[in-house]
C-alpha cells in the first residue's frame, strides 16, 4: 500500500474522481498549471487537459458563483480558494446561493459541490494566511463542513463530499498537509460524512478535536496517561451535521469534556457542542465542559504557539477536568 | 434629474454609446434597422407585453389589500425584458434578477405557479420559502430568483460555461439592473465571460433607477454598454422601449455566443415607471413628470401602434385578450388564496438531500410545539 502525505492524498482522491467521473472539474487560482500554491492540484490539468482543470482569474465570487452555475448545469466542480483568509469575497455565494439553492427552489435545483479550503495557523502566516472560518459556515444552513486530520480520511472524506449532492466545504489543515505520511489505498474507498471517529479510547475524559489540532489531543492524551487519566479521543472528521451521538455515548461513559478548535471560542462549534451535551446528557456531566480553543483576537504571527491550542494548553484542561 | 437617453441624443460613433432603435414613439419602424419579425411573433410578444402589465397592476393591488405581502414589477421594462427572452432559444438558460417573471411567463411558465409563489402557499413550487415575485421555474430554463444583487450573473456564467464543457448548444442569459453594474459579481462574470469567450449574454435593464439612485449616479461611464469593451467583448446599447430592437440586438448576441463568439454586454435603455417594489415611494426621490416624460415613449403602446399599423391588432382584440387576461388572473388568484399554507414539517425540509439529525430533533420540536396565532 503506498504511503501518502496529505497532499498527495487529496491529489490521489480528486484524481480517481476525475477518472471515474466526467463532471468533475477543478478550478481555482494557480491550480492548474502551478497545481496550487500547495501543490494539492500537482498535474492534474496534465491528466485531465485544460477544460477541466482551470486556472481562474483571481475574483473568490468569480469562482464560486460560477462554480454554482456549473453545478446547477450537472457538473461536480472542485474550487479551490487559495487560503480560508481568502475566502470572505465568495461568501455572498456561499451563505446565500449555493446553500440555499436547493432549498429555495423546493428541490428543482441542487447545487453539488466541494470547495476546497487550506486553513489553519502553525505556519508562520499570520492574519491573512492562517484563520480557520469553519464558524461562519456551520451556522449557515444548507451547508457541510469537513476536516480531515490525516491523509486516510483526507481522501476518503474527499471522494464522499464529491459524490454528496449538497455544497460541502473541504478544510485542509495545512499545518498536517506534509506533516505526516500513512498507508492510503490505491483506487476508491469513501468515509462516510457526518461519522466521528474515536481514535483512542479512554474512560476518565472525552476529549474532541478535529483537522491538526487532533494530532495535539492525542499528543495531550499520551501526556496524562502518565498522570493515570485515560482520554478517549473523538475525532469529529466531519464539523456539520455534526456527529453528536458519538460525542453523547462517550460522555455517557466518562462524564467529562473537553473540546479542542483552533477557531475562536465566541460561538465556535465547541460553543455548540457543549450546549448539545448538556441538553442530552447533563445528568451524566461530572465536571463542566470545557472549550480550550484559539482566543477571541485576530490571529497573531509572532505568538502564534500561543493563540493556538496546543497540547501545553490542552494537557492542564484535561488535568482539571479529570480532577474536578 | 436622470434624464431618459432618447434616440439620436448620444454620440453616433460607437455602438456602445449609439442606441438602436427600430420603432418610433408612434410605432413606425425605421425600414433599415427593421427586422421584418413574423407578426405572428410580434403578436405573442405584444400580448405578454399587455398581459404582464395587467398582472403587475392587480398583484399591486393585492399588496395594498394586504392580501399578499410584496411585489416587485417591471411598468416600463415589459419591452425590454420580454423581447429579449423571446430572442432566446428553447435550450437556452435565464438566470434572472427579481424583476423578470414575466420573462419565465413568455416561456409558458404556468400563471398559476407564479400566483401560487405570490400566496407562498402550498401549491407554490418555492414551498412558501421566498418572498413573493422569488419563483422557481426549472422547467422553462428560469434559475430561483434571488434578492442578493449581481449574484446570477457569475451563476449564469458558470452554466455557460459547463455548456461548453459538455460541447451543449446552449446560451445563458443574466438580467440584471443598472445598480448591479457596481456589483462585485458583474466584474467578476464579464471578466470570467470574456477571458474563457463563454456563451453568454449580460443583459442590463438600464431602468434608470437602483430604488433611489438615479443611473446616472451607479457609473461615471459614458454608457453602461462602453463597459463591455473593457472586458474585451462587444457592448450594445439598445431602446429597451422598443420591443423589435430588443428582439434584434438579442437575437445577434444569442448567435455570436451559440457560433463560439463569446459573450456580449447588451445595455437595454429603459424607465422603471413604478416604484422599485411595493415597499418603495419614488415621491420622495424623483418628479412626477420624470416619470410621465418616461411614459410618453412607452414600449407596450408603441408595439401596439406597430402591430395595428399592420393590421396585426384592434380595439376589438385588445378588450378582448384583456378580459380574457383578467378572467385567467382572477381564477388563479382564487384558486392560490384559498390553498393551505406549506406544511409546518416542510420548513425542515431540502436543506440538505437527506434530513440531519439536528433537522429531524428540531423539526420533530416544532411540529410537536406551540402555534402561533396568527394564521399563515
Amino acid at each position: 500500500m503506498p504511503q501518502m502525505n496529505m497532499v498527495s492524498a487529496i491529489n490521489d482522491a480528486l484524481r480517481v474522481e476525475m477518472q471515474n467521473d466526467d463532471r468533475v472539474v477543478v478550478m481555482g487560482e494557480d491550480v492548474a498549471k502551478l497545481g496550487g500554491v500547495f501543490r494539492v492540484t500537482s498535474g492534474l490539468q496534465k491528466e485531465f487537459g485544460e477544460e477541466r482543470v482551470i486556472d481562474t482569474p483571481l475574483s473568490e465570487t468569480g469562482i464560486i458563483g460560477t462554480a454554482i452555475g456549473m453545478a446547477l448545469a450537472g457538473l461536480r466542480p472542485v474550487p479551490e480558494i487559495q487560503f480560508g483568509d481568502f475566502i470572505y469575497p465568495a461568501v455572498d455565494q456561499l451563505i446565500n446561493e449555493a446553500s440555499k439553492y436547493r432549498y429555495r427552489s423546493g428541490g428543482e435545483f441542487v447545487c453539488p459541490m466541494v470547495v476546497r479550503v487550506p486553513v489553519g495557523g502553525g505556519i508562520r502566516g499570520g492574519h491573512y494566511h492562517s484563520q480557520t472560518p469553519e464558524t461562519l459556515f456551520i451556522h449557515t444552513a444548507g451547508l457541510k463542513v469537513v476536516c480531515p486530520s490525516n491523509p486516510y480520511d483526507a481522501k476518503g472524506l474527499m471522494l464522499a463530499a464529491i459524490r454528496d449532492n449538497d455544497p460541502v466545504l473541504f478544510f485542509e489543515p495545512k499545518r498536517v498537509y506534509r506533516a505526516l505520511k500513512m498507508d492510503v489505498p490505491e483506487g476508491e474507498y469513501t468515509v462516510e460524512l457526518s461519522q466521528a471517529k474515536v481514535v483512542r479510547e479512554g474512560e476518565h475524559v472525552t476529549l474532541v478535536a478535529w483537522g491538526a489540532m487532533l494530532l495535539e489531543a492525542i499528543a495531550a492524551a499520551e501526556e496524562v496517561k502518565e498522570q493515570g487519566i485515560e482520554a478517549e479521543v473523538i475525532d469529529l472528521r466531519t464539523l456539520w451535521p455534526m456527529d453528536t451521538a458519538t460525542v453523547v455515548e462517550s460522555v455517557k461513559k466518562t462524564g467529562r469534556l473537553v473540546i479542542v478548535h483552533e477557531a475562536a471560542r465566541a460561538c465556535g462549534l465547541g460553543a455548540e457542542m457543549v450546549a448539545q451535551i448538556c441538553e442530552k446528557a447533563f445528568v451524566y456531566l461530572q465536571a463542566p465542559p470545557r472549550r480550550v480553543t484559539g482566543w477571541d483576537t485576530p490571529f497573531p504571527y509572532t505568538l502564534e504557539n500561543e493563540y493556538l491550542p496546543l497540547a501545553h494548553r490542552i494537557v492542564p484542561a484535561l488535568l482539571d477536568t479529570a480532577r474536578y | 434629474m436622470n434624464v431618459l437617453v432618447k434616440p439620436g441624443s448620444v454620440p453616433p460613433n460607437a455602438s456602445s454609446r449609439k442606441l438602436f432603435s427600430v420603432l418610433d414613439d408612434n410605432g413606425l419602424a425605421d425600414p433599415e434597422t427593421d427586422p421584418k419579425l413574423e407578426l405572428s411573433l410580434v403578436r405573442r410578444m405584444y400580448e405578454s407585453m399587455l398581459r404582464t402589465r395587467l398582472i403587475d397592476a392587480r398583484l399591486m393591488k393585492l399588496q395594498r389589500q394586504g392580501r399578499i405581502g410584496f411585489h416587485v414589477g417591471c411598468e416600463g421594462e415589459e419591452a425590454a425584458i420580454i423581447a429579449s427572452a423571446a430572442a432566446l432559444r428553447e435550450q437556452d438558460w435565464i438566470f434572472p434578477c427579481y424583476r423578470e417573471v414575466s420573462a419565465a411567463l413568455y416561456r409558458g411558465f404556468p400563471l398559476q405557479s407564479y400566483v401560487d409563489n405570490m400566496f407562498g402557499n402550498a401549491n407554490d413550487l418555492a414551498k412558501g420559502r421566498q418572498m413573493p415575485d422569488h419563483v422557481t421555474a426549472r422547467q422553462v430554463h428560469f434559475g430561483s430568483i434571488t434578492a442578493p444583487i449581481g449574484t446570477q450573473i457569475t451563476q449564469a456564467v458558470g452554466f455557460a460555461w459547463a455548456a461548453k464543457i459538455k460541447k451543449q448548444d446552449v446560451v445563458t442569459a443574466s438580467y440584471f439592473g443598472d445598480g448591479a453594474t457596481s456589483s462585485n459579481d458583474f466584474h467578476a462574470g464579464m471578466n470570467f465571460a470574456g477571458v474563457f469567450q463563454l456563451p453568454t449574454l449580460f443583459l442590463l435593464r438600464n431602468n434608470g433607477w437602483a430604488i433611489s439612485i438615479p443611473s446616472d449616479h451607479q457609473t461615471h461611464s459614458r454608457t453602461y454598454a462602453e463597459k463591455g469593451p473593457g472586458y474585451g467583448m462587444p457592448g450594445v446599447r439598445c431602446d429597451g422601449n422598443d420591443a423589435l430592437a430588443v428582439y434584434a440586438t438579442t437575437q445577434e448576441a444569442v448567435k455570436r455566443a451559440a457560433n463560439g463568439g463569446g459573450p456580449t454586454l447588451v445595455e437595454l435603455v429603459a424607465y422603471r415607471v413604478g416604484p422599485h417594489s411595493s415597499s418603495d415611494d419614488p415621491s420622495a426621490y424623483r418628479e412626477a413628470q420624470e416619470t410621465e416624460e418616461a411614459q410618453k415613449h412607452d414600449g407596450v403602446k408603441r408595439l401596439r401602434r406597430y402591430l395595428e399599423r399592420q393590421n396585426a391588432w384592434s380595439d376589438a382584440e385588445q378588450t378582448a385578450f384583456e378580459e380574457r387576461a383578467t378572467a385567467e388572473l382572477n381564477a388563479c388568484i382564487e384558486k392560490a388564496e384559498a390553498a393551505p399554507p406549506p406544511s409546518i414539517a416542510s420548513m425542515f425540509e431540502e436543506v440538505f438531500e437527506h434530513m440531519p439529525q439536528h433537522l429531524l430533533e428540531q423539526q420533530a420540536e416544532c411540529v410537536n410545539g406551540p402555534r402561533h396565532r396568527k394564521r399563515h
